[in-house]
């Protein structure tokens, strides 16, 4: 595991999809309770593809989940991309708080 | 215990670490500007950074790699934007092929480093911005929809890749 660069790279490509207030408000709601694509386009100023478009990118970034049931598509958080979420937020805080530690240890050299 | 404290926003884009040092302000800059002292810190002891340039003013750049315990190497470069020394300094971090060239579609980190004296102390405020909303707003308003579009579009594939991986 090239321990610094590939969890910053992932940590990069979820921030990007994070990177959109439409985006991260779809996030905070259906993490509270299941909504449809229909629901959501409801709740904002633009069209239904647009919403659609944008739970598709929430999706590839693991962070909802799509279920078709009858003619409606579900929408939900998904907690193990959400977990993964934070800890990746977690391994980047990991590294910043052993670089400290180095830099205190050369410090204590003199 | 040297780290105050840390605050992760997702919502934000950022992440906020405050750190205190047993050294002056003009010691602790050391370790930022001299490459030879960065090195032994930036990265984990088995993966050690090197840093091939380092032009530490502001505009410069700096190229580095870090070596893993099977030799393999992870390049990385900084672009200084602003450099006030020995209190401020500021610049954008990204990741490069095994030429050091830039690779743009990766994305870039915009890191802010504030050394302030405290009380005989140091205190050390990093706050590391990703790409932001307010970024992709402020190149819409200087005309790069354009590019903007592409590198949205980059994104995308970028998370696309991710979801098979």
């Amino acid at each position: 595991m090239v321990v610094d660069q590939l969890r910053e790279t992932e940590l990069d490509r979820l921030f990007q999809a994070f990177a959109d207030s439409t985006r991260r408000d779809i996030v905070r709601r259906v993490t509270a309770g299941e909504y449809s694509v229909s629901g959501l386009a409801g709740l904002y100023a633009m069209s239904f593809a647009a919403v659609q478009k944008h739970v598709a990118v929430l999706e590839r970034a693991s962070l909802v989940t799509k279920e078709r049931r009858g003619r409606e598509q579900i929408v939900r958080g998904n907690h193990q991309g959400l977990q993964k979420a934070r800890r990746l937020l977690d391994d980047y805080e990991a590294i910043w708080r052993q670089r400290v530690s180095r830099i205190a240890d050369i410090l204590a050299e003199g | 215990m040297s780290v105050i404290s840390s605050t992760k926003n997702l919502e934000a884009l950022s992440f906020i670490l405050v750190a205190e040092f047993d050294a002056g302000v003009e010691r602790v800059w050391q370790l930022w500007e001299d490459p030879r002292q960065l090195e032994r810190w930036w990265g984990p002891p088995t993966w050690p950074a090197t840093f091939e340039q380092f032009d530490f003013e502001s505009g410069g750049k700096a190229v580095y790699y870090m070596t893993g315990p099977e030799g393999e190497k992870a390049g990385g470069w900084w672009r200084f934007t602003a450099i006030e020394a020995p209190r401020k300094l500021e610049f954008d971090d990204g990741f490069a092929d095994e030429n050091g060239a830039p690779v743009e579609s990766m994305g870039t980190t915009h890191a802010t480093v504030t050394l302030e004296d405290a009380g005989g102390r140091t205190r050390m405020t990093i706050v590391s911005t990703f790409e932001s909303e307010e970024q992709m707003e402020q190149m819409v308003q200087m005309g790069m929809e354009e590019g903007m579009r592409e590198a949205v579009g980059q994104i995308d594939a970028l998370l696309a890749e991710h979801a098979n991986a």
